[in-house]
């Protein structure tokens, strides 16, 4: 049975598709998927993501602990700032990616993917076991959502009277929003510019009818988890399960600058990423552009002349390129010649520097 | 609750089959529960025209932005007829599924397959959903 987000019964009166999603009954599509994509790209989309898992360190050694869970240095962040990183295991396995937030001198919040949180609790308060901080996993207490789009602004800020224009990118700015305590966030995962919302379960449902409602005249559109992750691809960012897993390290990844050996002590992970960090990698991760209409898929094998080259690991029809796109681990040094066996056939693609998308500033 | 319409026959595969009656050619499409459940179509492959089939046999594909799906000839005999509008513009799976969406047409031969009802699959896609 998939657990439902506070949103559920808005999603059910707006018609979407529902799906389980990492235990989570999440909605999957409200009408067209590539109508959604596209509000995104040109307006604005509206996401629940409320999956996602929310663990609080609280602490005057909190920073300190984080530096030995993580491989980032999250003591050296500034209030208000956020950070992307990693978990790793004591192999240099990535168990989740993560965003951090610093929202005090000694406050934290980890924010982990909805498949991994209750891992990444679990090890977050086995690790910080010999500092002074208190770890809370509030994942249940929280609900997530995204504006996102070129639009996302303008919409807020009829909203809101947070400064806005001073937030950064990988900012967060605890405010009042249609008159409810909010997180907002400048981050996201469709390569647009964005705001992400932490509320309390509560507002969720009024929040999100304060923001549809705001947004639109702009061409606001409720979107699903299909369409976050077409735009997500584009965008050139991984999805753990696809292109990040226990059995691949970050520098496998291609991820190797959010490891920070250079800060103090000893971390999860410190030997045995120390150890590999030089290595000329075995394969990198790429992008693939199909020739033909049909789509590469997650786990579909790369080939040259016939021999494997590499896995797909997240596959897509493109809405903005027009053609099928995949991520792909591919050989080093391979990058002429390559197909996709599509069940059977070998379908060509042409290889392509990630991302596919980037927004024009 | 997707539209099924009572005058077609329906495969477990959520495929229609209409013009079954008069016995020569039949057309063959997905059913709006199907073009519902993969969302937007970006993709259809179809068989060859002039190519020959036996009742079951995987036919062609359906891609949409999440999943593929195999299309099935629902019965035997030669493919005579391919929707290439629909090939060109995959979204009309989605706006016309027994409409401008149909995909191929079979020239029948021998007896086809069990089909199913309306009022059969109204009952197997109750279950599924």
């Amino acid at each position: 049975m998939s657990r439902p987000t506070p949103l559920r019964d808005v999603h059910e009166s707006l018609g979407a598709t529902l799906t389980d999603f990492a235990g989570w009954l999440m909605p999957l599509r409200y009408g067209s998927e590539s109508a959604e994509h596209n509000a995104v790209r040109q307006a604005a989309g509206l996401f629940d993501l409320s999956h996602m898992g929310e663990i609080f360190l609280t602490g005057p050694q909190a920073g300190q602990a984080l530096d030995y869970a993580l491989v980032g240095h999250l003591s050296a962040l500034t209030p208000g700032r956020a950070r992307y990183t990693m978990i790793v295991n004591g192999q240099g396995g990535v168990l989740d990616d993560l965003i951090v937030y610093r929202l005090g001198d000694e406050e934290f919040m980890v924010v982990a993917n909805a498949s991994n949180y209750e891992k990444v609790g679990n090890e977050l308060k086995e690790r910080a076991k010999a500092y002074n901080v208190v770890v809370d996993d509030r994942s249940d207490q929280y609900a997530l959502i995204a504006v996102q789009g070129p639009r996302s602004q303008e919409i807020l800020a009829t909203l809101t009277g947070a400064d806005l224009d001073g937030l950064k990118y990988y900012a967060g700015l605890p405010s009042v929003v249609d008159g409810r305590q909010a997180l907002i966030a400048r981050t996201g995962y469709t390569g647009e510019d964005g705001f992400e919302l932490f509320v309390a379960n509560e507002d969720a449902a009024p929040l999100w009818h304060a923001l549809m409602a705001a947004g639109e005249p702009y061409g606001i559109k409720p979107a699903g988890l299909s369409s976050r992750d077409t735009l997500r691809l584009e965008a050139g960012m991984p999805l753990y399960g696809n292109e990040l897993s226990v059995e691949l390290t970050p520098f496998d990844a291609g991820l190797g600058r959010v490891v920070k050996f250079d800060k103090p002590g000893d971390f999860v992970g410190r030997s045995a990423l120390e150890a590999v960090k030089d290595d000329p990698p075995r394969r990198r991760l790429v992008g693939l552009v199909a020739r033909g209409r049909r789509v590469p898929r997650h786990g579909y094998p790369v080939t040259k002349d016939g021999a494997v080259v590499g896995e797909v690991t997240s596959g897509a029809p493109s809405q903005t390129l027009g053609k099928p796109i995949a991520m792909a681990y591919v050989d080093t040094g391979v990058e002429e010649g390559l197909a996709v066996d599509i069940r059977g056939s070998q379908e060509p693609m042409d290889l392509v520097e990630l991302p596919f998308y980037r927004r024009k500033k | 609750m997707s539209n099924i319409p009572d005058e077609l026959s329906y495969t477990k595969e959520h495929e229609w089959v209409a013009g079954l009656d008069d016995g020569l050619t039949v057309t063959v499409g997905i059913t709006a529960y199907a073009a519902e459940a993969l969302g937007d179509v970006v993709y259809v492959q179809l068989p060859d025209v002039g190519s020959n089939v036996e009742g079951g046999d995987s036919v062609g594909e359906v891609e949409s932005t999440k999943s593929v799906s195999e299309i099935y000839s629902p019965v035997g005999g030669e493919i005579v007829e391919i929707n290439q509008a629909v090939a060109d513009d995959p979204s009309l799976v989605n706006s016309d599924p027994y409409g401008e969406g149909w995909m191929f047409r079979v020239r029948v031969e021998g007896d086809p397959r069990d089909l199913l009802s309306a009022e059969e699959y109204a009952g197997l896609t109750s279950g599924e959903s």
